[in-house]
């Protein structure tokens, strides 16, 4: 079977856009050809700096032929229909149309048209100009005397030539021909731009044309330059007694910009090493592309670095490994400068008595810097965070000055001359400017971590101080952003929100700390400046405590839909969750406990500002829950209703539950209950009412069967100490309460008939299988439980 | 080359100019001056802002001084400068071949690429002042950048048809390079020794001095506030006189390059400005689109002149 080979090759691509932009052109071509037909045995793409290819193995020479039947009138139809068929079809005369005989119908005409397969390389030339000017570069552009017209070709950079061939492997394939913008196809390309001769090489299939370009000093495939790199550098690190700091995200950046990789080895004065490492990292990595090395044993840095040069140089790369040393040692030299600035007295600032961060922060808060627009300014916002890592302080264990010093100072190094110059460290500088100042332990560690988690795989701190302001700083996001209507949606989410919700949960849960979301989120509401309304906006809102309520319910609901995820993620069944998460919204209300007030678990010893009532879902046909702190101090949640806002009793309900499904007592408690849910649901349908009353006891007394009086009971002792046990946070013993209904629903399934004629009795059995539902839901809304 | 030692690229700061100059002229570009105007890039010089636009073929080389008044570090970084000199080649359409032209023009300097790595690295061009774009790199010498290569795609607002080749050299950097020197103020300037030896510290070290002082401590910003709104005032008020009558014969526009002048002003002085740190972070975006705005006009007016191509 033939094979095709394509390339590209243009002016240098960025590096960054030059795997997806192989991977691009291998899916455009092989799905255009699978659309017409023509299926292959295997695909590859190809990318260097200065091109793309593209290798597909084992296509037939030709389409397969196409026959098509098209039925038409019978014969002797009016002539009105054989002409409406005859356009149709595209036939000239009915004596082209085929007569065929259907045993009952009489017979018909059919069109038959036959249309033969193309040749494979045409069918190529006549897709592949298309799928060049419609590639997706992420920017591409126009150049050349070409580009005074419009709708000239695009491309990433100039596109200089198209190598394109086709044929069996025992044959010289021919040039696939076609021609884009003036560009015509050939069966010729170029070496390495320095290191090949300008005399074009011809190729003849893919074998050949990989073991030509590697004469021509050009390796084809970006892992293996990959490896080579890694390789070469390991093996001369090796030398010296270092190994490399590797860096996968920097190793594919060079492997893009080199086709040819020469690994040499630099080196600068050891004076610089008194900078902090990751600066220095930094310095080499942003600047030159160059990796770090560090001494095998102790792992510290050592004054070395790696180059990979695109060329085999005649001094064996002497100048050019002295002329990147020149260079990281400019670099250098400015990061040893900002690195001794920035613990200096500020300009203007020496006067305040200050330590040299906190001038920087008052220098932010002089400046004025923006957040965003409607959020205010960078020194608003650091306030608003400090006071929530100070409310926050007592519930994770952190000491409570501590907690707000290390947010105040957590973002004052975006001012200093280090970050301003390698953003990627901020955090970092601050820790270590806070520690140059003598500032506790814990609080410099908290200036870097606070912006720990950064996504699922990131550590996450653990000290309290650390946790204290993480914790705030994400939610002040959050928050802020909730507030101003700035949600993500679909696949944007400009400000990471996801990633800080996902951040809060992963700082909660590893860390087990108890909070009220929903309570701190309407609390922070309040802090948040109302830049949009105007003052007559403020006076007409009706009830103040509702913008708050609603916004607040929406943001957990946020981080419930990410909670899911994560723990789906973890693993965890998602019916499960959900069956936990239900019980947020109330549905009707339990029959046998009365009024219920619902237990929220009080979480150690809060911060005053926590400690605001929570918020209740609204209801229908009811006025929105009162939000207003400090006039319900009583929880006003509908029976059943529980704010699931604090995390980590969410997700313990869940482990309990999944334990509890695990045992024979639950996998039939569950069943039973699904059971109940059905009988319930269609009686309900049919009577046109629910029976979502407590059951008349005195009925059951009188006239009902001995396992309705067990059941009765023990459905009012299951419930009131699973209720007791969920007050407790005792999620395992209000599984235990429930295992004990096993018995006497069973027996109730087993003996009792619910419909029976006595209408009486009958809605009262109904009423008595809604309660065994509304047990169930003190821990979980069972029917979203699977099996 | 025959040229006298004293005019070697590779010892003389101005005989690497020269060369440059010498190799673009074999490449049939106007060899201008520079443009009279402070300015903060070679960009800026109407020769490769308004000539970028409009249908007609054109081809230029020049140095341009450059400002960059935040830049200044009172002589004593041997790498910034608030005044330094780029080389500027601006080629319309850009020819095919304009990168084996670029390191044609290395190779003249003496940055032999049998010994040293050139590397195109990614860098997309932006001026948010020009309202100008364009894809290209960065051109790297064994890891320092020392050109700007551009395709321009956009100038004032305005599509490039056809599209313009740009080459910037970092004049000081390249010869720091090919002379060997860590310190700019070191560079030799005119290539002698001894007595008669002229360095870029002997030319520039005492005006990098005095104009960071300016630009930081001592430029009245009163002053420059008004120059601002001075500047912005008559170049509209040019690009208005200048602007066809309805009905009249000639439609062209009259006035693009004076007003285009007033842009430049305003551009440099809103630099001054923000040098000085009395313009806000927010401030900051109003300011660049202001003169963004102005130069968006003046490119619409020159597209309206017999050299932006109107009949």
């Amino acid at each position: 079977m033939p094979d095709f080979l394509l390339e590209l090759l243009s002016e240098e691509i960025p590096a960054r856009m030059q795997r997806k932009a192989a991977e691009d052109l291998k899916k455009r071509v092989t799905d255009a050809l699978v659309e017409r037909g023509l299926v292959y045995e295997g695909a590859q793409g190809f990318a260097t700096p200065r091109r793309l290819a593209l290798s597909i193995i084992g296509l037939p020479p030709r389409q397969p032929d196409l026959r098509e039947e098209k039925k038409g009138p019978r014969v002797g139809a009016p002539d009105q229909a054989i002409q409406g068929f005859l356009k149709s079809a595209g036939l000239a005369s009915i004596d082209e149309a085929h007569i065929v005989s259907d045993g009952k119908k009489g017979e018909f005409y059919v069109a038959i048209t036959e249309r033969p397969g193309k040749e494979t390389p045409a069918v190529l030339a006549e897709i592949l100009p298309g799928i060049i000017r419609g590639f997706p570069w992420p920017k591409s552009m126009r150049w050349g005397a070409a580009s005074a017209e419009a709708g000239s070709l695009r491309w990433v950079r100039p596109l200089q030539s198209i190598l394109a061939t086709f044929g069996p492997e025992t044959e010289t394939p021919d040039v696939v021909r076609f021609e884009v913008d003036g560009i015509v196809s050939s069966d010729v390309t170029r070496g390495h731009r320095f290191l090949a001769g300008p005399e074009p090489i011809l190729v003849r299939r893919f074998e050949d044309y990989v073991a030509a370009l590697e004469r021509a000093k050009v390796v084809l495939d970006t892992d293996e330059r990959k490896r080579r790199i890694l390789n070469d550098a390991k093996t001369m690190a090796f030398a010296l007694g270092l190994e490399v700091v590797e860096d996968e995200g920097l190793l594919e950046e060079v492997a893009g910009l080199v086709e040819w990789p020469v690994v040499l080895v630099g080196t600068f004065e050891e004076a610089f090493l008194d900078i902090p490492p990751e600066v220095i990292r930094a310095t080499i990595r942003a600047n030159q592309k160059c990796f770090v090395l560090r001494d095998a044993k102790t792992g510290k840095l050592a004054n070395r670095f790696i180059i990979t040069a695109n060329i085999e140089a005649r001094d064996g790369g002497a100048a050019i490994a002295a002329g990147n040393g020149r260079v990281v040692r400019a670099r250098l030299s400015d990061a040893k400068f900002f690195w001794e600035t920035d613990k200096r007295a500020l300009p203007g600032y020496a006067a305040s008595r200050l330590k040299p961060l906190d001038q920087r922060l008052k220098k932010l808060e002089d400046l004025g810097i923006i957040f965003h627009e409607k959020l205010g300014t960078q020194g608003e916002r650091i306030a608003r965070i400090a006071a929530l890592a100070r409310e926050l302080a007592p519930v994770v264990g952190a000491d409570p000055d501590q907690a707000e010093r290390a947010a105040r100072l957590a973002k004052a190094d975006l001012v200093t001359e280090m970050v301003g110059e390698f953003p990627e460290l901020q955090g970092l500088m601050g820790r270590y400017y806070a520690q140059a100042q003598g500032e506790d332990a814990s609080v410099a560690a908290a200036v870097e971590d606070h912006y720990k988690p950064q996504g699922p795989s990131d550590r996450v701190p653990t000290d309290p101080v650390s946790v204290a302001v993480a914790l705030a700083d994400k939610l002040d996001t959050l928050v802020g952003f909730w507030a101003i209507d700035e949600k993500p949606t679909g696949s944007k989410d400009p400000y990471a929100l996801r990633r800080a919700a996902l951040g809060v949960i992963r700082l909660v849960l590893e860390n087990g700390v108890r909070v009220h979301l929903v309570s701190i989120a309407r609390q922070r509401l309040r802090a948040i400046p109302d830049r949009e309304a105007s003052p007559s906006d403020r006076d007409h809102r009706d009830k103040p405590g509702d913008d708050v309520a609603t916004v607040a319910a929406d943001l957990l609901s946020f981080f419930h839909d990410r909670l899911k995820v994560y723990l789906r993620d973890q693993g965890a069944r998602h019916d499960l969750i959900d069956a936990v998460l239900a019980l947020g919204t109330p549905r009707s209300s339990s029959p046998l406990a009365g009024e219920v007030v619902a237990q929220r678990p009080e979480g150690g010893d809060k911060g005053a500002g926590v400690a605001t009532p929570p918020l209740t879902p609204p209801r229908k046909g009811e006025g929105r829950g009162d939000g207003e702190p400090g006039k319900g101090s009583v929880d006003q949640t509908g029976a059943g209703g529980i704010v699931q806002d604090d995390l980590l009793m969410i997700v313990r309900r869940v482990e309990a539950l999944g334990r509890f499904l695990d045992t024979e007592d639950g996998k039939n408690l569950l069943a039973a209950t699904k059971r109940a849910a059905n009988i319930l649901r269609i009686e309900e349908k049919k009577d046109g009412r629910a029976y979502d009353e407590a059951p008349d006891a005195t009925l059951i007394l009188d006239a009902g069967a001995e396992e309705e009086r067990v059941l009765i009971e023990a459905l009012r002792v299951a419930e009131m100490e699973a209720k007791a046990a969920v007050a407790r946070e005792d999620f395992e013993g209000a599984m235990k309460a429930l295992s004990l209904l096993r018995g006497p629903v069973d027996a109730f399934f087993d003996k009792v008939t619910v419909n029976v004629d006595d209408p009486a009795l009958r809605a009262n059995r109904l009423r008595l299988l809604n309660a065994i539902r509304a047990a169930t839901r003190t821990v979980a809304d069972f029917s979203q439980i699977a099996g | 080359m025959n040229a006298p030692d004293f005019m070697n690229p590779t010892r003389s700061f101005q005989g690497l100019i020269l060369t440059l100059q010498q190799f673009w002229a074999g490449q049939g570009c106007a060899i201008l001056q520079p443009y009279d105007m402070e300015v903060g890039a070679g960009t800026f010089h109407p020769a490769t802002t308004l000539r970028a636009l409009g249908p007609k073929p054109w081809k230029a080389a020049y140095v341009q001084p450059s400002r960059r008044p935040k830049d200044g570090r009172y002589g004593e970084n041997p790498n910034r400068l608030q005044h330094y000199y780029q080389f500027q080649v601006i080629l319309k359409p850009n020819p095919p071949n304009l990168q084996e032209l670029y390191l044609a023009s290395l190779e003249a300097i003496g940055v032999d690429q049998a010994l040293h790595d050139i590397r195109f690295v990614e860098d997309d061009w932006e001026s948010p002042t020009l309202g100008a774009w364009g894809l290209g790199w960065e051109c790297w010498c064994d890891g320092m950048e020392v050109s700007q290569f551009t395709y321009f795609q956009q100038v004032a607002g305005f599509e490039c048809a056809p599209v313009a080749g740009e080459l910037t050299y970092g004049l000081e950097r390249l010869a720091m390079y090919v002379q060997g020197v860590e310190n700019v103020y070191d560079l030799n300037f005119n290539g002698r020794t001894g007595a008669e030896k002229v360095t870029y510290g002997d030319v520039f070290l005492q005006a990098e001095q005095e104009y960071s002082r300016h630009n930081f401590e001592y430029a009245d910003t009163d002053l420059l506030f008004r120059h601002f709104r001075d500047a912005e005032a008559e170049c509209k008020r040019l690009l208005d006189f200048g602007e066809p009558q309805a009905g009249a014969n000639d439609q062209r526009h009259k006035l693009a390059l004076p007003a285009y002048d007033q842009c430049i002003k305003a551009s440099h002085v809103f630099n001054l400005l923000d040098a000085r740190g009395v313009i806000s972070v927010t401030e900051r975006q109003s300011y660049i689109l202001r003169v963004r705005e102005l130069a968006k006009a003046c490119g619409a007016a020159w597209l309206k002149t017999e050299g932006g191509g109107a009949a």
